[in-house]
Order: structure tokens, then sequence, then C-alpha cells
């Protein structure tokens, strides 16, 4: 909550610095510095003394350097190094290291460079002196090449040559006040001191601008920072800035950039179709940012290579930051799940970037990546992954940083995605391990593993995605030569299953399925069984019946058969007995 | 035969600092080194080119050039002990 009030206070606070308007604009020498005119507004005040403070190595001499470089390059206005402590030859050999060409510049007329010799033990003070010598050679060097720079690193080495503080303290006020005269734009560089920001105080000489470098290991890794400490009568940023000594010294203003940004309507394909439908069937938007977090072999990288070869495809570029594997890996890896990044790169449309992210410190891979997008100009920057950051500073340095990141991405319309690798599968740790960013994040598309029957299986969710209604159901991702396939997972009284087990479950869905039909058809052939037995029972029955029937018949033909007979008989004991009349009668009343 | 000293001064016009020096090493010479000294005074204004040749910062500065060590004296010479002590005298 602290850091983020912190960050709150440091974006509001630039913001203002950059909206206010100068009464009366002081006039400006423009460095030629990258970011360096942007924070300042406009360069060093014109015309007066700037210290540039810093322990040692921490560039006051580059920085010397370039603004004299630059100036008479690029600004039309010559200049003079005058240095104390190191030689011609070897200024000019280090400030070819980072790409000037003093001896050239030199060749021109465009560059002096003095190099005033002190030995202490070559000197002995024998009483009253003033520093004449030395405003004459300066003045005679300046009007050599009309300059309109001048560098001093380091005064304080007069320090330990003239041990008579008074005097030369007499003699740096009338050097201040010469330079304003002379209308010199001028550097004095300065070492730091304990509790100060010179060793000798040289900052109470120069009112006007005061710059403080400073570099500091963290992790055994150097951090350079830059910060404006006075600018009297111009408004500047007032943080610290990060900057880094590369081809030249640049400072990064990223931080001013603020939340200023449009944004867009427009969406644009994941490359996996699957996942543009739980992404209301339209994907993500342009400009947003994206997190892919996950647990190792989770599939991050899969699906930010599907993401850059959608981006290839619509015919735009795509910056690929790969901070763990080389790119000949990263070709080889995806090639087999079938996505063809070796033709985006010959095509111009994906260019990687690969390094270690424990190579440099936080704002030099930050400054890196900055200079790399606007060569590159891409309208999507991958970073795989930002998690190997996390350990290169304190949490507020690492989100400070993405901050600046993403917001400057945004700025630019570039659509963001990063990777970021989380430890253990819990799903509450997973969602943990990335606060520091997930807030400044639009869409977030956790993956992670399922372990169930002795096997792991990935499965996908979008944890949130702002500006849209997306799908809250779970994939299960599938990768194959073919690509990613983002399958519906089974869900069923037992959870979610996976892999063998939602093979194995839909297999157990279809037995018992088939179970249901065949038990069905049993009963149905039973029944068929039954009617044909009931129906032969009946037939029985009537064959039974008829039989019956037969008999009943043959046996009344047989009884008539002998009652005729009968009758006969009587017939004729009748005629028998005729022959007498009584029982003839009696024969008849029967 | 005592060594030579070899002796430039350099200064810076007529300011009060030049005329002092000039004055106090030419006295600090003649009572010290008496006919072995060679003494030259340049005016930086004139010859500036000198102040680049050897590393001049400080006016008036005096350049023990022989015998060695080398060593660069600079101020009014008022300091005498600081002036012998310089020379190796």
């Amino acid at each position: 909550m602290q850091e983020k009030d912190d960050i709150q206070q440091e974006i509001t606070s630039s913001m203002r610095n950059y909206s206010d308007i100068d009464p009366a604009p002081l006039e400006k020498a423009p460095t030629g510095i990258d970011g360096f005119d942007d924070i300042t507004r406009g360069g060093l005040p014109r015309g007066r003394p700037t210290l540039v403070c810093g322990s040692a190595g921490c560039g006051k001499t580059l920085f010397g350097m370039e603004f004299l470089a630059r100036g008479a390059a690029e600004f039309d206005e010559p200049g003079v190094f005058v240095a104390f402590e190191e030689t011609p030859d070897e200024l000019i050999r280090n400030a070819a290291s980072v790409g000037f060409d003093l001896a050239a510049l030199s060749a021109q007329g465009k560059l002096a460079i003095e190099h005033i010799y002190l030995e202490r033990s070559e000197i002995e003070e024998t009483g009253e002196y003033d520093l004449e010598a030395l405003f004459i050679r300066l003045g005679y060097a300046v009007d050599q090449v009309g300059a309109k720079r001048i560098v001093l690193d380091t005064l304080e080495a007069l320090f330990a040559a003239l041990p008579n503080e008074f005097i030369l303290r007499a003699e740096l006020r009338r050097l201040f006040r010469w330079l304003k005269q002379r209308g010199l734009t001028a550097v004095i560089t300065g070492e730091r001191g304990a509790g100060t920001l010179t060793r000798h105080g040289l900052e109470e000489y120069v009112s006007d601008c005061v710059i403080l470098l400073d570099v500091r290991m963290a992790e055994q890794v150097a951090t350079r920072r830059l910060r404006i400490v006075k600018y009297r009568g111009s408004s500047h940023g007032s943080n610290e800035y990060p900057f880094l000594i590369d081809r030249g010294f640049t400072v990064l203003p990223i931080t001013s950039v603020g939340l200023e940004h449009e944004a867009s309507d427009e969406r644009i394909s994941t490359g996996i179709a699957q996942l543009d439908a739980m992404l209301e069937g339209k994907g993500l938007y342009r400009g947003s940012s994206v997190l892919l977090s996950g647990t190792a072999g989770s599939g991050k990288s899969s699906i930010a290579a599907h993401f850059a070869q959608a981006s290839c495809a619509r015919g735009e570029r795509c910056l690929y930051f790969a901070f763990e594997e080389s790119q000949q890996q990263i070709l080889r890896n995806m090639r087999s799940i079938g996505v063809d990044l070796a033709a985006c790169l010959e095509g111009g449309l994906l260019a990687f970037h690969n390094a270690r992210p424990t190579q440099l410190g936080l704002e030099m891979h930050l400054a890196l990546m900055y200079k790399t997008i606007r060569t590159f100009r891409p309208r999507m920057v991958i970073v795989d992954p930002i998690s190997n950051f996390m350990s290169l500073g304190t949490q507020i340095e690492v989100r400070a940083m993405f901050t600046r990141l993403v917001d400057y991405l945004k700025t630019e319309g570039i659509t963001a995605v990063f990777t970021s690798l989380t430890s253990g599968s819990a799903i509450d740790n997973l969602e943990r391990t990335e606060t520091e960013i997930s807030s400044i994040i639009d869409a977030w598309l956790l993956l992670r593993d399922i372990e169930t029957d002795g096997e792991r299986n990935r499965a996908m969710y979008i944890l949130k995605s702002r500006g849209m209604a997306h799908s809250n159901q779970i994939r299960e991702f599938v990768l194959s030569e073919r690509g990613i396939d983002l399958i519906e997972v089974y869900t069923g009284p037992e959870g979610v299953l996976t892999g063998s087990a939602r093979l194995a479950r839909e297999a157990q869905t279809r037995e018992a399925q088939l179970d249901r039909t065949a038990q069905l058809e049993l009963t149905r052939v039973r029944l068929e069984h039954k009617r044909h037995a009931i129906e032969a029972q009946v037939a029985a029955l009537h064959a039974e019946l008829a039989a019956e029937a037969a008999a009943f018949d043959t046996a009344l033909k047989a009884e008539q058969g002998r009652d005729a007979r009968f009758s006969e008989d009587r017939d004729r004991m009748a005629t028998q007995r005729k022959k007498g009349p009584f029982a003839a009668r009696q024969g008849k009343g029967e | 035969m005592p060594e030579q000293y070899i002796l430039k001064l350099y200064v810076t016009g007529t300011t009060p600092n030049s005329l002092r020096s000039i004055a106090n090493i030419k006295a600090i010479c003649e009572a010290y080194l008496e006919g072995r000294y060679q003494l030259e005074v340049h005016d930086l204004y004139q010859e500036p080119e000198l102040i680049r040749r050897h590393h001049l910062i400080a006016a008036p500065t005096l350049i023990k050039e022989h015998p060695l060590p080398y060593r660069k004296l600079i101020g009014d010479m008022s300091d005498t002990d600081r002036v012998l002590a310089g020379l190796g005298l």
C-alpha cells in the first residue's frame, strides 16, 4: 500500500513538474543527451555553469564529454574540455569507446582539449599568487575554437595541488564570474564528498544548476541514476532518473509518461482461435498489456509465440525480448509446436533481443528495451519472462520499472505481452507472486498445471481482462505439432479433470452410455422373447382348445351315432312288441 | 665549479604580485646564488603558449629547470624560507 502511494506520488509529482509553465523561460543549451533534455525541458542553463557531481566512476566525465561532443557536432557550439586528471589521449580513447570521435572534432577546430597537469610534489607555495595563468590559458583555448561550451573536469584537482585554500576559493569565485562573463555554458564536475555534494564544496559557487549522478550496487549489479538537485529558474523532473552508458549517455524520462494515453477500441487476435473465443470472440485490445503467468513448463512462451505469429500475420512488427532462451532455441521449440517464427524473422516483422537479466541492472535493461523499441518500432512487444527481473531490485524498483515500461508502451499504442514464471502450484501462490505488477496489467491469463493420476496437464483461464466480458471457464490446453488447442475441460462431480483423467472420464461416460443402450436392447429383446413365449403359449392353448373341440366333436358324433342306433333298436324292439297293442301304446307315450 | 641554476619566472603583466615576485627572487638569487644563476622573466600575457608548455596555472610561478629536481615555486616569493627550500638551498 505504501509502495503504491509512493509510486502514485512519483507519477503525480512528475506530471505536475511537466505541466508547470515557466513564466520567463530561461534560455537553455540542449545537451543532445538522450532523455536529458526532456527532463530539464531543454538542456542546461545557457551561459551559466552547471555542477555535475557524483562518486568515482559515475559518469561525470562522460556526461561532460558528450555535452561538448554533441554541442560541437549537432548544435554548432564548439567547446573546450579542460582535463585536470586525464590526458587528451586517454580522453579520446574513452570517448571513442562510447562512440564519439573527439580527435575528428578537434581536427575540425570544433573542440579543444586542454590537459592541465598538476603535480603536488613539484609545487612550493612562496607567498601570494593567483590563477591568472589558468585564466589566460582557458581564454586562449576558448578564443581559439570560438567555444560556447566548456567542461572543467574536475576543478577539485586544484585543491590537492594548491594548499592555500583561501587563495584557491577566491580564485574559484573569480573563475565562475569569468565563465559567466564569457557567456560560456559550463559543466563543472565534482567528486561526491561525505555528506556534501562535492568534496570541496564546489556547490557554493554554482547556484544555477546542480546534477547528481549516482551508481549503486544492488545484488552485484550496478544501477546508475541521475537527479537534478536544483535548477534555478526552471521546472524540471524531480525524480531520480535511471541512465545508462552504452553508446553515450541515455537518461530515461519514462516516468514522466503518466496516464494520458489513448485507449484503443481495436481488437487483435491472439492467434489462438479458442482463446479469442474466450475473449468475446474478438481477442485483445490493441495497446493493452497482457500477463501470461504460470509455473515452469506451463506453456507461457508457446502462447507468446502464437501472439507473435499473429502479429506478423497482420503485417505488424513484433519485438521479442527473450531473457531466458536464445533466439535459435525459441525458433526450434516453436517449430516443434507448428509455429514458424523463422519465417516471421526472415520477413523482418519479428526481431529478437536476447539478454540475461542478471547481466545488467534493471535500469540498464529498461533503457536498452526502450532504445530497441524506439529503433524497431513494433506494434507488439513480448517480454519473456519478466519474472527474472524480480531478483534484480526491490519490489518497488521492479514495480516502478514495469510501470514505466507499460506506460511507455501504452503511450505508443504497443500491445505488451509479459510472461511470468511463478513458483509453487498453489493457486493462491500463483496469484500472489504477481501482485507487484498485476495492477498495471489489463489482461491476465493464468496458466497452471493440474497434477492428477501421475501426470501434469496444462490448464488456462482468464483471471482478468479489463473492458470485456471474458469467459470464466478453465480450458485445458494441449500442445501439439499443430500448435495450441484449447479444450473444454471435463467438469463433473469429481471436479475439473484434464489429460488422461479427462479422457478416462470421457471414456467412462461413453461406456456408461453404451451400457445403458445395451441394457435397453436387452430389455427389448427380453420383451420380445416374452411376447414370443406368450404368443406361443396362446397358440398352444388354442391348439389344445382346438384339440378338445375336435375330441368333443368326435364324441358328439359318436354319441349321436349311438342315439341313432338306440332309436333304431327301440323301434325295432317296438316293432317286436307291436305284436301286442299294450306294448305299442307304452312305447308311443315316451 | 658550483652548479649553475637555471630559473624562469613567469608573471602576468605588472600586477603587484608580479612586481613583488621579481624583486624578491632577484634579491634571493643575489644573496644565495651570486654568479651561478640565470633568471629569465616571461610575461604570460605576451607569451601565452608558455602556459601550456609548462603546465602553468598560477602566477607568478618560478620554475627551477636546473639543477634537478624540477620544481615549481608559486607565489610572490615573499616567504624566503619556502623559496630556499624550493630551490634546494
